[in-house]
């Protein structure tokens, strides 16, 4: 661990060892302080999502009564009962929508970005540095900025509501963060591998699939588990895309945030069933997507 | 655990494996046997397409739209664009953005710096870090309702107001008796005044002052409330400040009856010519005595403050607190994701520089704030980039936590921009107008980003 700089700064002793011992007491004192302030940090950063569970777990008169923090006293009032009148509402099919267009997008992705990363990164043609830099420019468009001109556009072709209108919104979106991510990755494949290829005669799209995409696993990880949880969590682009049938989880409770009171209860449960699975995913991939964040935003 | 929340972070340069010079040439310069120019377009098209019909037209569709009314149909020019800089609604929200752009980047920088700092100095740095990296993961709909949840005014719900009015209440001794008075009449030495009640005439030592005082409802009444006692004799002014009030009936007003419970936390003043002399609190019986206080001609006061309301907290989510309230969110979900840039960024810092400084006798503020942050210089600018642009676009966080009601004091450029195109207002004309002034608030970053990633690949 790096507690070597805090703990053991092995100049210090040997330059100035008067100052040793009272050193290692102000050490000690100050580290019993960080330890303190950290636990609390701690606890700032993990109680309001555990106030969320506990209050899913009450029924809405409890919750309207008293604090969750009451369930110290009497864990007795936990029940599943929110979450049971959740199945077969409105939320089971929002949740299929949401693994519906998530997944899709996901996909779709990265097939199109690793092409065209592929070619970004070990294709000569006339204009690539300047299509690439303006693939880094698009990394940060708002997507406010398209979203009446597509919703035009969707209302001429019929697709205004459905999930493959959703799908492709997305789709587009993620691509320049995509592009960006995975060329950066398939440059450093070494140049020697491909040319064994292609001296070989290998035609491109087999080397694509047989050498370029096994060799970028690791950012492909990356970029599949950035891509889910940022569809699988946005509700902007639900919100004017997707009509009440093809609804995600997102937009399905932003409806029933309007009467926030007594709608606690589907509110709560909601809400925790919708991050559970993103929470699964960031612990079992938390490397991949802590890999991807730092790729992405060294942009 | 993997590596890569412990601290061992390669720089973040590196992660891509591309933004290093060297590998970035060889595609260029070693360019023999690759397709033609044919195969890379096919390659290039489904990108090419999504990003054209889905990114790039709707950007030059919104500049000609913004110049149209909301029906499409009139041209009114700049017109959409000066309603946005003169329209009394449109000005809140422009404040607000300017309120989270300056204050929301510097607060996640900072954080994620000393976060960084201080998991450096910890065993259990790793498990800190996915507690506070894991809001990265939720959606800000489920963080949006976390907060709606923290942020309830009752104490006796909301998280926050309930650590507040702990706090609070930790700190200041005084027992709140609001809608409490005292008895009047002939009889009583007591008289309201100014919202306190004072005696009417000068305390005299050695004689009990009796505060009869009724209306105090059940609910404020301590439970350690014990039967009231005139003070035991001695010198000094003393007295008594009970509940004039005999349940079931009975009882003498004004006198101490011996089941009449005392007033505990009472805060009471002796004045002399207006100036406080002395100040004593009610012990559980409702006595008080001022002690050491010379002689002379007092008035015995209890002053306002015995009869507020008790401290119930902030109200987060009024039109006042709604904007910082929501920062709050957001700084929760994101001093993880500025953490751990930063820690990777400190990881890379080589041991040398601060030891070799430390070695010379810098104490270790010095070391952290001529060595340590410098070389952080360019992730701290990244991370507070990258908040910029995350505050620029805040839609989620302000449509979630803010309820209906304070929505026109919490509003934000983005979550306008949807409100008069989709959410009712039915003006695409000035969406547009919206989405375009948006963009060219990240354009400056647009070019930042161009600029470095040509500097950094060629």
């Amino acid at each position: 661990m790096t507690t070597a700089t805090a703990t053991a700064p092995k100049g210090l002793e040997t330059g100035a060892p008067r100052r040793g011992v009272i050193g290692r007491i102000v050490d000690r004192v100050g580290s019993g302080t960080v330890q303190v302030v950290m636990v609390l940090l701690g606890l700032f950063w993990l109680v309001p999502t555990v106030g969320l569970w506990v209050v899913s777990m009450r029924t809405t008169q409890v919750n309207n009564a008293e604090g969750w923090w009451t369930i110290f006293t009497k864990p007795a009032e936990l029940t599943i009962q929110n979450y049971a009148n959740l199945l077969g509402s409105g939320f089971t099919t929002s949740f299929w929508n949401t693994v519906l267009i998530t997944v899709p997008t996901t996909v779709l992705v990265i097939g199109i970005a690793a092409m065209a990363a592929y070619a970004f990164a070990w294709m000569d043609f006339p204009g690539r540095d300047l299509g690439f830099l303006i693939v880094v420019g698009l990394l940060i468009v708002p997507i406010q900025i398209a979203l009446i001109p597509v919703a035009s556009l969707y209302g001429g072709t019929g697709i205004f509501g459905s999930i493959p209108g959703v799908v492709l919104f997305h789709v587009a979106f993620g691509l320049p963060f995509a592009i960006f991510l995975l060329r950066n990755f398939f440059v450093g494949i070494p140049s020697s591998l491909l040319e064994a290829a292609r001296m070989d005669g290998a035609p491109e799209w087999k080397i694509f699939v047989s050498v370029v995409f096994p060799l970028g696993k690791p950012a492909i990880a990356s970029l599949g588990i950035f891509q889910f949880l940022w569809v699988w969590n946005d509700m902007l682009i639900a919100l004017v895309f997707a009509n009440t049938d093809n609804q995600p989880m997102t937009k399905y409770l932003q409806s029933q945030m309007r009467q926030f009171g007594s709608n606690v209860d589907i509110l709560s449960s909601g809400a925790f069933l919708s991050l559970i699975i993103p929470l699964v995913l960031f612990f079992a991939f938390q490397r991949y997507f802590v890999q991807g964040m730092m790729a992405g935003s060294v942009k | 655990m993997t590596e890569r929340l412990d601290g061992r972070q390669d720089p973040p340069a590196d992660t891509a494996g591309g933004t290093s010079p060297g590998p970035a040439d060889t595609p260029r310069t070693n360019r023999r046997l690759g397709p033609s120019p044919a195969v890379a377009i096919v390659f290039l098209l489904p990108a090419a397409l999504l990003l054209g019909i889905w990114v790039v037209y709707p950007i030059v569709y919104s500049i000609f739209r913004s110049l149209f009314d909301s029906a499409g149909n009139g041209f009114v020019g700049l017109g959409n664009y000066i309603s946005i800089f003169t329209d009394q609604g449109m000005l809140t929200t422009i404040r607000n953005n300017l309120i989270w752009v300056v204050v929301a980047p510097i607060v996640v920088t900072t954080l994620g710096l000393i976060f960084a700092v201080l998991t450096e100095r910890i065993k259990w740095a790793t498990a800190f870090k996915l507690i506070v990296f894991m809001p990265m993961a939720v959606s800000l709909m489920a963080a949006g309702v976390i907060f709606r949840l923290v942020y309830e005014e009752d104490p006796d719900k909301g998280l926050a107001n309930a650590v507040l009015t702990t706090v609070h209440d930790t700190f200041s001794s005084s027992q709140g008796y609001p809608e409490a008075r005292p008895r009047e009449g002939d009889q009583s030495q007591v008289a309201a005044q100014d919202g306190a009640i004072v005696t009417k005439q000068p305390a005299q030592a050695g004689q009990p002052v009796l505060i009869p005082i009724v209306g105090v409802k059940p609910d404020v009444m301590p439970a350690n409330a014990q039967p009231a006692r005139p003070p035991a004799a001695g010198d000094g002014v003393s007295g008594t400040v009970w509940f004039d009030f005999t349940p079931g009936g009975g009882g003498q007003s004004g006198a101490v009856d011996g089941t009449e419970k005392g007033l505990p936390g009472m805060t009471v003043e002796a004045v002399q010519n207006g100036q406080v002399a002395a100040t004593a609190t009610t012990a559980e019986d409702g006595s008080f005595r001022f002690a050491g206080l010379p002689a002379g001609s007092y008035v015995v006061r209890l002053p306002q403050s015995n009869f507020e309301a008790s401290y119930g907290g902030l109200t987060w989510l009024g039109p006042t607190l709604i904007t910082p309230a929501i920062i709050g969110a957001f700084v929760w979900v994101w001093a993880g994701f500025a953490m751990v840039l930063i820690a990777a960024g400190l990881a890379a810092i080589p041991r040398d520089a601060l030891e070799a400084a430390r070695i010379d006798g810098a104490s270790e503020w010095q070391v952290f704030r001529r060595i340590t942050v410098p070389l952080l210089s360019p992730v701290l600018l990244v991370v507070f980039v990258t908040m910029i642009i995350n505050t620029l676009k805040v839609f989620d966080l302000v449509f979630i936590i803010a309820p209906a009601s304070v929505q026109p004091q919490a509003n934000v450029v983005a979550l306008e921009m949807w409100r008069v195109s989709f959410g009712g207002g039915n003006n695409q004309g000035l969406g547009s107008a919206l989405a375009i002034f948006l963009l060219i608030l990240v354009l400056p970053f647009m070019i930042m980003n161009i600029r470095r990633f040509r500097r950094e690949d060629t």
